[in-house]
């Protein structure tokens, strides 16, 4: 077992990029749930933000495919994923639209906390990957900023409610 | 998961494995940490009221050390579930305890969405073999290479 935070290797680094995507590819996969179980009974604002959500994530995932792939590693499908998440729905949706909501927050929130304990441990490692540190952590930092404003749109709309 | 986790279930663990206090020694080497780190953090479990040490005999968790552990040793099943059924990874083990550190009780909540645990988790976690007992018959049903 190793105690305290620390990336010290590529497969290291690969391992957690894929969680990464498949962190992205449950919230994709969600959202996509939430719609098809409230059967378009959104109002426009979580319509939106779902379908916002779901662009986004898609985005995060080619982001880091792309530094999965330079490490030589393979990524995880988003047709895998999303017969899980299917799978597992019904013990996991939420009830309502505040759920809906909530549920939407607990993505942003973890995701940003993946990113964010994942840079402070690339940063407090001196191993040396395959890959340019600096253009991992400059895409990880990217998407820990949009993880941020995600938590800020959905905190907004449920004030707002 | 955070140090202080990490050290509530290694000491449930080894509390479970030897049907007792728990030594620092097998804290320690269960951590693969040096018997001072883990005497430090003992010490700051104990302030926390998670933990009792008694010289000589070693370290016990309290009740309420003892459901702090049960949650670390749920997130840590999630994690080798996760790696061993959705990324199909053969040492889940050994790369469970080299990710465990880095991935928060959050997003073990969120990989546990799409994975399928058992009710009684993590009473079905073996410290023996460092594994849920299920994960393990389906391991050594598997024909081997």
């Amino acid at each position: 077992m190793s105690v305290g935070q620390r990336v010290t290797s590529d497969h290291q680094l690969a391992r957690l990029l894929q969680i990464g995507v498949v962190l992205e590819e449950v919230v994709e996969a969600r959202s996509t749930q939430h719609h098809q179980e409230m059967d378009g009974d959104f109002d426009d604002e979580i319509a939106d933000l779902l379908e916002h959500a779901a662009e986004e994530s898609a985005g995060h995932r080619e982001r880091l495919e792309t530094l999965i792939a330079e490490l030589d590693a393979e990524s995880v499908s988003y047709d895998e994923i999303e017969t899980l998440v299917e799978a597992q729905y019904g013990r996991t949706k939420p009830e309502d639209f505040d759920g809906v909501l909530y549920d939407q927050l607990c993505n942003e929130e973890t995701a940003y906390k993946f990113y964010d304990d994942l840079i402070e441990a690339i940063e407090e490692s001196d191993s040396s990957f395959s890959l340019d540190r600096k253009q991992v952590l400059d895409t990880l930092r990217d998407i820990r900023a949009e993880e941020a404003e995600g938590v800020e749109e959905v905190t907004a709309i449920m004030e707002r409610r | 998961m955070n140090t202080a986790d990490q050290y509530l279930k290694a000491i449930y663990l080894v509390q479970e494995m030897e049907d007792g206090p728990a030594s620092t020694g097998a804290v320690a080497d269960a951590l693969d940490v040096s018997p001072a780190s883990a005497n430090e953090m003992i010490g700051k479990l104990e302030a926390r009221g998670l933990a009792e040490h008694e010289k000589y005999k070693g370290v016990s968790l309290t009740d309420e050390g003892i459901v702090d552990a049960r949650e670390a040793l749920s997130n840590y099943c999630i994690i080798e579930r996760f790696l061993a059924n959705v990324l199909e990874v053969e040492e889940f083990r050994a790369e469970a305890r080299s990710l465990e550190a880095v991935i928060d009780d959050t997003v073990a909540e969120r990989l546990d969405t799409i994975i399928d645990r058992a009710s009684e988790c993590p009473d079905c976690f073996d410290a023996e073999t460092d594994a849920c007992k299920y994960l393990a018959e389906v391991e050594s049903e598997s024909p081997a290479d």
